[in-house]
């Protein structure tokens, strides 16, 4: 009796100890939706329509902060996802190991870079060339809605190059684990049958294609997120525009940048409540693209 | 066979634009690390290490204290990751196939997904707000949920690499289930758990998003774990948006220190991981 009592003492110990994960992640809904009430309390949904963010009148409104995050996220997307899922098939499909091996590396290198050092090369090398960039646009591009306005550099465009280039490793390493989990036959049958490598590469593709497209959202999840390389970048500016070339802000950067301020109680609530939306959001979308990518790789 | 060509030229085509993405994936490291380290270098000397930060308009100083904060952080957020994330580790391997294990699993990737700067928020109001005030403990406590479920998903995944064999072994010479995990699994997979450690570490240190708000900011060193403490990424952040061209210098020099640390860490970890792969598979 005595020699089982470490066993039980042991399994009890994992059990409590797996389940503050658990714990944790509720307290994180919990806590952020019990200080996020005063401003629920006080503008319910029209802090969802709301295009003014005016701390000094106490009115809050948080549409432009959606707007920014969601353009600069799916352009970043948009941007990402050709280039991820290119360098994952080449590498998953083409190379050989000893080019394959040293590529993965560096895409893993490119994913331990922290946001905080993307932000600083953004500020100082990439905000200055998109400006260069901006000023040698033709005018006849300038008059349409997307390019309208001064050419800052700090922007959307700037921001969504930032994104996409942080994006890139996360999504290409998961559409290249979801490529291998591909059983090998499928190709082989493709091969058999005379394809060439492009058609038996997409037949692999559509095999895969829950997978894939978990991969690419997992990187929107990402992109949603991101905190300070778009805070440095963006220009911080709470204004819905169509324009790239205009400074906007996103739901993490306003929290970033002005959490510290909120003296007053609902500011900071607001503040909170952008927070909690965002927790969910990124929630939903993590679920979906585990879900998508579980199924494929199970 | 004018079709076979065609075919044949369209996949061909594809080849290239596959690897042409490859390249256009690689150059940002290349212009990111070829920045950091050219400005880096210029601007990093003895004193950077060892001097505190200058006041405004006086040239010179460094970020010792920041460097100091970053190590005590990173001490605090693996004081409180790594018994929770390598016993929920051990947790996940022993019952991979229970429904509370992959609930569990679920939930710890859900936290590996969300935002930093939530973990920020959801860090103030539990660490911050009830003390009124900032510190090293709220930070220490928002890195370390960062870092729980990749302690915890990659011990699960090492241990899994033990053979079944060597438990099996345990237990047939009479080992309880829990013996057999501490005493032969565990020990096996030991190096493994380091390296999730380490790479979890890196991970959280160049973290900045939760630590504005918790760990804040500190002129001075910290003389105390209850008191705001500068951090490397934090203090990179401040510099980085001033207009005086000394600290963008700084910026640079500390962002150099910053991407050596992470990237040895990382280096270490896989160095490691391959070691330990190589030997269990017998490779």
């Amino acid at each position: 009796m005595a020699r089982r009592a470490p066993s039980v003492l042991f399994g009890g110990a994992t059990t409590a100890l797996a389940s503050a994960v658990l714990v944790i992640v509720s307290a994180i809904a919990v806590v952020l939706t019990i200080d996020a009430l005063p401003s629920i309390r006080r503008f319910g949904l029209e802090f969802w329509s709301g295009t003014v963010w005016d701390p000094v009148t106490q009115d809050f409104g948080a549409l432009p902060f959606i707007w920014g995050t969601l353009y600069s996220s799916c352009l970043a997307i948009i941007l990402a996802a050709p280039i991820a899922l290119g360098s994952a098939v080449f590498i998953a499909e083409f190379a050989p190991p000893w080019l394959g091996q040293p590529l993965v590396f560096l895409i893993e290198l490119l994913a331990a870079i922290p946001s905080i050092v993307y932000g600083l090369w953004g500020i100082f090398v990439l905000v200055p060339d998109i400006r260069r960039l901006e000023l040698a646009l033709p005018d006849a591009l300038r008059q349409s809605p997307f390019f309208s306005g001064p050419p800052l550099g700090l922007g959307l465009l700037s921001a969504a190059l930032l994104l996409a280039i942080m994006v890139i490793p996360f999504t290409a390493s998961v559409a290249r684990e979801v490529l291998r989990a591909v059983p090998l036959a499928q190709r082989e049958a493709a091969y058999a049958l005379g394809a060439t490598p492009f058609e038996a590469v997409r037949a692999a593709l559509h095999y895969a294609r829950s997978g894939i497209a978990g991969a690419v959202m997992l990187g929107l999840g990402r992109a949603l997120g991101e905190t300070m390389a778009v805070a440095m970048v963006i220009g911080n500016t709470p204004k819905i525009s169509l324009s790239i070339v205009q400074p906007q802000y996103t739901m993490a950067a306003v929290i970033a940048n002005e959490f510290t301020e909120a003296a007053q109680p609902l500011y900071l609530s607001a503040l909170v409540e952008i927070g909690l939306v965002l927790f969910a959001v990124t929630l939903v979308i993590n679920a979906l693209s585990r879900l998508l990518i579980w199924s494929m790789t199970r | 066979m004018t079709l076979g060509r065609g075919r044949r030229a369209v996949s061909a085509a594809f080849v290239v634009a596959c690897a042409a993405a490859v390249v256009l994936a690689v150059v940002p490291l290349v212009l990111v690390l070829g920045f950091v380290v050219g400005r880096g270098v210029q601007a990093l000397n003895a004193d950077f290490f060892t001097r505190l930060p200058q006041p405004v308009g006086e040239a010179g100083g460094g970020m010792a204290n920041a460097i100091l904060g970053t190590l005590t952080l990173a001490t605090l957020a693996a004081a409180m990751a790594v018994p929770i994330g390598v016993g929920t580790g051990l947790y996940l391997s022993e019952h991979s196939g229970r429904p509370f294990a992959s609930l569990v699993r679920f939930a710890a990737d859900t936290l590996n997904g969300v935002p930093s700067i939530v973990i920020g928020v959801f860090a103030y109001a539990v660490a911050v707000l009830p003390f009124q005030r900032f510190s090293a403990l709220a930070g220490g406590f928002a890195l370390g949920v960062m870092m729980i479920p990749i302690v915890a998903r990659t011990t699960e995944e090492l241990l899994l690499l033990v053979p079944e064999s060597l438990r099996e072994g345990a237990l047939a010479l009479g080992a309880t289930r829990g013996r057999a995990m501490l005493g032969v699994v565990l020990p096996a997979a030991l190096p493994g758990v380091v390296t999730a450690v380490v790479l979890a570490l890196a991970r959280v240190a160049g973290e900045t998003a939760p630590l504005l708000f918790t760990s804040f900011n500190n002129r001075f060193f910290a003389t105390s774990l209850t008191e705001p403490t500068s951090s490397l990424t934090v203090q990179v952040f401040t510099y980085a948006i001033s207009p005086y061209e000394d600290w963008h210098r700084q910026a640079w020099a500390g962002a150099l220190v910053l991407i050596v640390m992470v990237f040895g860490c990382s280096l270490l970890a896989r160095l490691t991981t391959r070691r330990l792969e190589r030997m269990h598979r017998g490779g």
